[in-house]
């Protein structure tokens, strides 16, 4: 079958989802209204609150949520064949994924731009807070472990990309400089350091002499160096080093300096990188040689891929940006159909071409379960299977398969820079959040903060023993971080229902999302946790698996019953559009 | 619509995530420039002031901002009458 068949019906059910569905959940159910003072315009003060055109905010809201996550998912699913990743992508993606963004956006602008964590704590109350908070620190722990990794992964395996993932930093300074102390454009300098990266990659790709391949100039896989490590393990080592000294420079300068710009550049290569992309699959045309169902599996699909794609279909990061900045910044409430489920949309668009590029890697459906043979090793090589499936499709508009695997290794390293910076910098502040709600003053310091985040993540990375060997500690959380992100989710798909109801409103779209995500993800963790991690089944115990993984278990029961309970009393916490006319 | 609104409209879609950190170290650099100019009246000796002085009218509005942002209700400077 030709993959281009796929794409296009992923693209319709969009379309249709987005013209029909979500204008009947903009009318019918949160009911939009034109003339409804958005807190942009309340609140207005040049910084925070701004009216925004709603393509700008779009684009904004959809460069936010787009990163290495959408495509790692996927890229590991994909396990189990191509049809239940692509069936949950589409249908999650406008079902579930397209009205919590949108609902997030709308329950916030009709409570004072607050985001969707401030909102718990005044619907639910204390308690959830500090399950918030947890759930976060967590959800950040893991990030940056499972980040970590990927980059030092992505560096061993392509050590072209190397390169013009450090040049980046220098330019992303220069930016920052330009704009920031100068005023200046930001559109042309960011595309002449775009272009200066992806001229270093070409050359790099063609150069041996300016790949930094760190097995090599250890002596190869098979020789030991030190410690009892040999080359492949050392080079993560030294990379895993490397990594978590930038982010603690990098998380604690100004934003300004290094993360925003940065941002920039990157924003431009989620737009080449789809671009590039959607066109070759177009003009290569390529078949599918994936299997539509892996009957090979050992691991059930079934509850697991609704958390091994977290950020493809529905996620909880999501309603973070929706209700932190996207919602202050909201011209017309009418928009907010626009911004919020378009933006789902367009990550729905990321992890469709992510299932593609992995689908028509490989020459036929033999090879495909011979490379795939278990879930752990799906794992271990999905990114790098994505990386050379782009690759080919990119030959479709005559780039070179190495060239075009190269420049998408530094967009996806990029992306998980990004993310690593950012997620870093919220972990020190929850950690200083945690240090002044217990009145422990040093945690609230920067630097401790800092050494705490950095420590704690090396830590996970460097001292478990993971299932793709030395370094890989943080990557067998990857379960646990689809897990603690769909909790996220359904927290604010309960917030949404509970509004809604309050309002006495037709609440089944977004409860009914909400108990499948929280069944699924109930499920898929118990059996992990009790049946794999415990050491009850076949499985060695693992503790800290076991450990991560009860917590995250207790607080999902835990926000279930929270549920129940604020479905069944009629909660006065949350205002209605009757309270706020009065 | 023409390649040159195109283009700006993208842009400004790239601009927006940055637009607030923008805004706020511009206005605390004009939060200092505002104190600079006025140090006089809180004490500062301040050789420029007969000079600065001259910029009072225009910048009556932003200081009455900068006082509500700071969370004093009144101007804490006896001569600033901006509220």
């Amino acid at each position: 079958m030709s993959a281009i068949i796929l794409a296009v019906v992923g693209m319709a059910v969009f379309f249709l989802g987005y013209k029909y569905y979500s204008k009947f959940v903009a009318e019918r159910i949160y009911r939009l209204d034109p003339d409804y003072v958005t807190p942009a315009h309340k609140y207005k003060d040049g910084v925070d609150f701004v009216p925004t055109n709603k393509w700008v905010l779009w684009g904004h809201h959809f460069t936010s949520v787009a990163g290495a996550a959408p495509i790692v998912g996927p890229a590991i699913a994909i396990y189990w064949g191509w049809l239940p990743a692509f069936l949950w992508v589409v249908l999650g993606t406008v079902f579930a994924a397209g009205v919590h963004d949108f609902g997030a956006l709308v329950l916030s602008v009709r409570n004072k731009g607050q985001s969707v964590g401030t909102l718990a704590n005044k619907i639910i109350g204390q308690r959830a807070k500090i399950l918030f908070l947890f759930i976060i620190l967590i959800l950040v722990l893991m990030v940056n472990a499972v980040f970590a990794w990927v980059i030092s992964n992505l560096f061993i395996n392509f050590p072209s990309a190397v390169l013009s993932v450090f040049i980046q930093i220098p330019l992303a300074i220069w930016i920052g400089y330009l704009v920031y102390k100068r005023s200046g454009n930001m559109l042309f300098p960011s595309i002449a350091a775009l272009a200066t990266m992806y001229v270093t990659a070409i050359i790099a790709a063609r150069v041996p002499a300016l790949q930094i391949d760190l097995p090599r100039y250890f002596g190869g896989a098979e020789n030991t160096v030190a410690f009892g490590l040999d080359g492949v393990s050392m080079s993560f080592f030294v990379w895993i080093i490397v990594l978590m000294i930038y982010v603690y420079i990098a998380s604690t300068l100004p934003v300004w300096k290094l993360l925003q710009p940065r941002d920039y550049i990157n924003s431009h290569q989620l737009m080449v990188g789809l671009g590039i992309l959607y066109l070759g699959l177009l003009f290569s045309n390529p078949e599918v040689t994936a299997p539509m169902m892996n009957t090979e599996a050992t691991t059930p699909w079934f509850p697991l891929l609704f958390i091994t794609i977290a950020c493809g279909a529905i996620s909880g990061f999501h309603g973070l940006v929706a209700s932190g900045t996207s919602s202050k910044q909201l011209n017309k409430e009418t928009d907010a159909r626009f911004v919020g489920y378009f933006g789902a949309v367009g990550e729905g668009l990321l992890a469709l071409i992510a299932i593609i590029a992995v689908a028509t890697f490989f020459a036929n459906p033999g090879a495909f379960t011979a490379a795939y043979d278990s879930f752990g090793t799906a794992g271990n090589i999905g990114l790098t299977t994505f990386i050379q499936g782009a690759g080919q499709l990119a030959t479709g508009i005559f780039i070179p398969a190495d060239i075009a695997a190269t420049i998408v290794a530094v967009i996806v390293v990029s992306f998980a820079a990004t993310t690593l910076d950012t997620s870093v910098r919220l972990m020190r502040y929850i950690i200083s959040e945690l240090g002044s709600e217990y009145k422990i003053k040093s945690l609230t310091k920067m630097h401790v903060a800092t050494t705490i985040a950095v420590v704690s993540s090396a830590a996970l990375v460097l001292l478990p023993r993971g299932p793709q060997g030395f370094g890989s500690g943080g990557y067998l959380l990857w379960p646990l971080f689809g897990t603690s992100n769909q909790l996220l989710a359904g927290i604010t798909l309960l917030l949404i229902t509970l509004w809604l109801k309050r309002q006495g409103r037709n609440y089944l779209i977004t409860l009914i999302p909400m108990v499948f995500l929280m069944i699924m993800t109930l499920w898929a963790m118990g059996q992990q946790v009790f049946f794999q991690w415990s050491g009850l089944g076949d499985a060695e115990m693992n503790l800290l698996l076991f450990m991560l993984g009860a917590v995250i278990f207790v607080f999902a029961i835990w926000i279930m019953l929270e549920a129940v309970s604020a479905l069944r009393k009629n909660n006065t916490n949350i205002p209605t559009d009757k309270d706020q006319s009065m | 619509m023409d390649f040159k609104k195109i283009l700006q409209l993208y842009d400004e879609m790239l601009k927006q995530g940055h637009r607030t950190e923008i805004a706020r170290e511009l206005r605390d650099e004009d939060d200092l420039f505002m104190i600079l100019c006025y140090s006089d009246m809180l004490g500062i000796p301040n050789p420029a002031f007969y000079y600065t002085l001259e910029l009072y009218p225009h910048m009556l509005e932003r200081f009455h901002e900068w006082h509500l942002r700071m969370g004093m209700d009144k101007s804490p400077i006896n001569g600033f009458r901006c509220c």
